[in-house]
């Protein structure tokens, strides 16, 4: 019993040892932080910035989402109102040009036909950051693969309102810009 | 001219350097301790005030004594005001009986050893004054885990200076460092390591350091006892802590390590070296070990500080009789 309790207090002080050189080791290698203003990091892999909506790999204006609204559903913090329109069409209609700038149009072609499907076409993607967690379950629930996460690391403002985009908009103003 | 009586001059000269020194000293280890804790987490520490930042701890002084003094409600103003300064007051007197070097001794006083034993145990009040007053329950605590830790920890403090009176036969400081010869193997540690080792975490106990920083602790307490001080009240305390330390280290290296005594030639160089390699395990351990259970650290205390020094004693006088 005794032999035990020195034994293992010993043990114990031979690990205080073992700490020291841990911390002094560190102590002489190089630094891996950055000078932030005057340096910068050269790559932000896996930085989750708020979400965004990914374009058709064939149409860069169209974004992947059909509009199933799981991401909504599955957000623990209600941060997405997905604006959904229901558009009536032929169901063998496969016209993709115009599906995404004009859905009016669209149905009023679709109307008089006899075979006719409803489709859910995405109006609006409204996402309300100021409430997101990152937590990043609307990336994983997505059956289209139509999230990810933005790459935005100086993102700042002024106001609640600068933090609520639509996500949709944003997609196109940045093809736009492209 | 007004006739001054040569030891009131030569004090009031004393004092002015001693408290020249606790200041600048209280910046210095302030930066040593910042850029040590950040090269420990490889990063830089403090580095946008002054090349490499070594104007960060005068500009944090600055802003310290710029900031106003708030008396929280319900404090003791009188108590609360009087704690920093009894704080900080005995710290001051702990410097004057140190040889710093053969001739730099303020006061050659025979009893050196007992009165910094004496006046370190004033902090204790102080801090209990502190954390009464404050009329916070996070700085009552700090005060009562302060009191059980330094009551405890200064029995074995104690118990391990014995056998350094015993060996050099005298409580002079000066007379303990000079009994000394100049090199290591001359020194008292080698016939006392058990007494330093207990030592040396006796002041990291009552100089309240990591892992002994219980009356402070961040995480739990917010700040301990000064949590309600602002401005220089925390200051005083802060200069208080520091100043401690470096009498800790001081009376580690007189007691133990020779004091001034060096290789080659000896003064107050080594005497500074020491007290600053002391310094900087000291702040290396506190950027290495996390703290302390408060059983762990009372256990640590009676269970295995104060039993091995009481052996360590007994064994010393009896070599001493043989």
């Amino acid at each position: 019993m005794m032999v035990k309790k020195i034994a293992q207090t010993l043990t114990g002080l031979w690990s205080l040892v073992v700490g020291l050189r841990v911390t002094g080791k560190n102590f002489f290698q190089p630094q891996i932080t950055v000078h932030y203003p005057r340096e910068k990091v050269e790559s932000i892999e896996g930085y989750r910035g708020h979400i965004e909506l990914v374009p058709k790999d064939n149409d860069p204006f169209t974004a992947r989402c059909m509009a199933c609204g799981s991401c909504a559903r599955v957000c623990p913090s209600g941060c997405i109102t997905l604006h959904i329109k229901k558009v009536t069409e032929p169901a063998v209609s496969a016209k993709k040009e115009d599906n995404s700038q004009k859905p009016e149009q669209n149905n009023q072609k679709a109307a008089p036909a006899k075979k006719t499907k409803t489709k859910r076409v995405l109006e609006a993607f409204e996402l309300n950051y100021n409430y997101c967690s990152l937590c990043g379950l609307c990336v994983q629930s997505c059956p289209a693969g139509g999230l990810r996460f933005s790459d935005n690391v100086y993102l700042a403002g002024f106001s609640r309102k600068e933090f609520e985009f639509d996500l949709l908009a944003r997609m196109r103003a940045q093809k736009e810009g492209k | 001219m007004i006739n001054l009586p040569l030891p009131l001059i030569q004090i009031l000269i004393g004092l002015i350097g001693i408290l020249a020194f606790v200041g600048l000293n209280g910046l210095v280890l302030v930066y040593l301790e910042r850029k040590i804790a950040g090269h420990i987490q490889r990063r830089p520490g403090p580095f946008e005030v002054g090349p490499h930042g070594i104007l960060q701890p005068l500009a944090d002084a600055v802003k310290l004594v710029g900031k106003q003094l708030i008396t929280p409600k319900g404090a003791d103003s009188v108590l609360y005001w009087a704690a920093p300064i009894i704080s900080f007051a005995p710290a001051i007197v702990c410097f004057l009986p140190l040889p710093f070097g053969p001739k730099l001794t303020n006061i050659d006083i025979n009893v050196g050893l007992v009165l910094i034993l004496a006046f370190t145990g004033l902090n204790v009040l102080a801090l209990c004054l502190a954390g009464w007053s404050s009329q916070n329950k996070w700085s009552l605590l700090g005060a009562a885990r302060d009191i059980s830790q330094s009551v405890a920890y200064e029995i074995p403090l104690l118990l391990s200076v014995l056998p350094i009176m015993m060996l050099s036969g005298s409580l002079n400081l000066y007379e303990i460092s000079t009994s000394q010869g100049a090199w290591p193997w001359q020194w008292h540690i080698i016939y006392q390591p058990l007494g330093f080792f207990i030592f040396f975490i006796c002041i990291l106990a009552e100089t309240n350091r990591a892992p002994f920083d219980l009356p402070e602790a961040e995480s739990e307490l917010t700040a301990g006892f000064h949590t309600e001080y602002s401005g220089m009240g925390f200051g005083l305390f802060f200069l208080a802590e520091y100043s401690y330390m470096i009498v800790a280290c001081a009376m580690a290296s007189i007691l133990f390590l020779g004091g001034f005594n060096g290789p080659i030639v000896s003064g107050w160089w080594w005497f500074l070296f020491k007290v600053y390699a002391l310094l900087i395990v000291m702040i290396w351990l506190r950027w290495t070990y996390p703290r302390v259970r408060f059983d762990q650290l009372l256990n640590i205390c009676w269970k295995w500080l104060i039993p091995l020094s009481l052996i360590n004693l007994l064994v010393t006088a009896l070599f001493i009789k043989l």
